[in-house]
C-alpha cells in the first residue's frame, strides 16, 4: 500500500508504470485519475485545502477497508493539495488484483470514499470570483452501494 | 482543546485554529458556547446540516462527547477526489 498526500505534481505515466512493474503475481491493474477541467470561461485556478493528520488517517482507513474487502495485491493513492491549474492532475488511485473485477470494484470504492470521506475542500477561482465547490448529494448516496 | 476550522467555515470565522478552554460535554454544547461569543461564530454555525465535525480527527456527529477530546474540527462536506 502506498498513500501519498502532496503539494507537488506527480507523473501519471511514471506512477502507473512503476505500480504495474512491481506487481509480479497480479494479472490486472486499474487506474483512475482526477483532472481539473479546462472549460471555456471556466476557472483559472483551483486551491485544495486539507486537514493534515486527519487526511492521512482517513486515506489509510479507506485503503485498509479496500484491501480487506477485495482480493487486492496492492494499491496506490496520490492526492494533491495547494494550487492547481486547469488540466492538472488532482489525484490518482491504482489497484492491482489477480483478476480484473476486484481491481475495478476496489478502485470505484476508493473513489466514492475519497470524494466524501477524505478531508479535502476545493475552491475555484474564476472570472466571476471565487467559489467553494459544493458536495453533491449523489456523492453521499454513492457510499450506500458498498 | 484545539478547535480547527476549514474551507468556508475558516473564512467566515476568520481564523484556522484556536485554543479554547471549555467545559462543554458535547460538540453541540461547544457550538452553543461559540455562537454565544460573537456574531461571526453564530453566522458560521447557522445551519448545522451544512457542517461536518471531526473529534480527534475522526468524523462524528454533533452529539459526540468531547470531554476528553484534544482536537475538534468544523468544516463543510468534503470534496475530495
Amino acid at each position: 500500500m502506498d498513500i501519498r498526500v502532496q503539494e507537488a505534481p506527480f507523473d501519471l505515466g511514471l506512477e502507473t508504470t512503476c505500480f504495474a512493474d512491481r506487481q509480479t503475481d497480479m494479472g490486472a491493474v486499474v487506474t483512475f485519475t482526477g483532472i481539473t477541467r479546462d472549460l471555456p470561461g471556466g476557472m483559472d485556478k483551483m486551491v485544495i485545502e486539507h486537514y493534515p493528520g486527519m487526511t492521512e488517517k482517513a486515506l489509510q482507513g479507506i485503503a485498509e477497508q479496500a484491501m480487506e474487502r477485495w482480493d487486492l495485491g496492492d494499491l496506490l493513492i496520490i492526492h494533491r493539495y495547494g494550487d492547481l491549474a486547469p488540466n492538472d492532475r488532482i489525484m490518482m488511485v491504482a489497484t492491482a488484483s489477480r483478476h480484473r473485477k476486484d481491481a475495478f470494484d476496489a478502485a470505484e470504492f476508493l473513489m466514492d470514499y475519497l470524494k466524501s470521506r477524505a478531508p479535502f475542500w476545493k475552491k475555484e477561482f474564476g472570472p466571476d470570483g471565487t467559489e467553494w465547490v459544493a458536495a453533491k448529494p449523489e456523492d453521499e448516496d454513492a457510499l450506500n452501494r458498498w | 482543546m484545539d478547535v480547527l476550522y476549514f474551507a468556508w467555515v475558516r473564512e467566515r470565522i476568520g481564523i484556522p485554529k484556536e485554543r479554547i478552554e471549555t467545559s462543554a460535554k458535547t460538540v453541540a454544547d461547544l457550538v452553543a458556547e461559540l455562537c454565544a461569543r460573537e456574531e461571526r461564530y453564530a453566522a458560521a454555525f447557522a445551519d448545522l446540516s451544512a457542517l461536518r465535525v471531526a473529534v480527534d480527527q475522526e468524523l462524528t456527529d454533533f452529539d459526540a462527547n468531547i470531554e476528553n477530546a484534544r482536537e475538534v474540527a468544523f468544516f463543510p462536506p468534503m470534496t475530495g477526489g
